[in-house]
């Protein structure tokens, strides 16, 4: 069991693939810290939102994901 | 009041679902549709939406229940397409009945508004040969605005 994530948009393309399994437990710091190599500060930007399980959260330095969870990263939305 | 909303990966003609929406209020004063292609313009080879299941529907649901919320509508269908799609295919349909015109075609502005930069899809185009991801314009984002 893991944390799974899942990038989304561009973030995919950063990540190399779209999605990656890493240990939990994860919170923030971890989270930046797994993925500093990928994604540079790009998490830090506020345009960039986590959903846990598929909710949304309003605060994703609170992030608080243990093994089993999905975490997806979610980069400014285009549709239409 | 009804609503339909739909996420395709295949293509789609509007008629099909336009035709049977609208016959299934009877006593509309009005129906105004819009329909999204993919541009055939500035070099495009193809386009491709990406989605994410968890939040992508559920968001669409949402914004149909907003919009018969806020408009006076009869009913309302929103049809997205996701995946690889070619310039000339639709790409999304918005059609709102209502009793008299205003409510329907400010619904479906409001609705379109929505799904262009604050409904869970990413967009990248082909170009040259070439997938490039398409950041939403500042333009979206003051459409966006007008709503409140």
């Amino acid at each position: 069991m893991a944390v799974r994530l899942v990038f989304l948009g561009k973030l995919a393309d950063l990540a190399g693939a779209p999605e990656r399994e890493v240990p939990g437990p994860l919170d923030w710091g971890a989270l930046v810290e797994a993925l500093a190599g990928d994604f540079g500060d790009a998490l830090e930007s506020d345009k960039v939102k986590l959903a846990v399980n598929g909710t949304l959260l309003a605060d994703k330095r609170s992030l608080a994901a243990e093994d089993g969870d999905e975490v997806a990263l979610l980069p400014p939305v285009s549709g239409g | 009041m009804t609503k339909n909303v739909r996420l395709l990966s295949e293509p789609f003609s509007p008629g099909q679902f336009v035709g049977p929406f609208t016959n299934a209020h009877p006593g509309l004063g009005g129906v105004c549709t819009f329909v999204g292609e993919v541009r055939g313009d500035e070099g495009v080879e193809a386009l491709e939406l990406m989605h994410y299941a968890p939040l992508t529907l559920a968001g669409m649901n949402d914004l149909a229940d907003r919009a018969l919320d806020r408009f006076a509508l009869m009913g309302v269908l929103i049809v997205h397409r996701v995946g690889l799609m070619l310039p000339g295919e639709p790409i999304v349909l918005v059609s709102a009945c209502a009793r008299h015109r205003r409510g329907a075609i400010d619904a479906v502005d409001f609705a379109m508004d929505h799904l262009k930069s604050d409904a869970w899809f990413w967009k990248r185009e082909k170009r040259g040969q070439t997938w490039h991801w398409i950041d939403p314009r500042p333009e979206d984002h003051a459409d966006l605005a007008r709503w409140g």
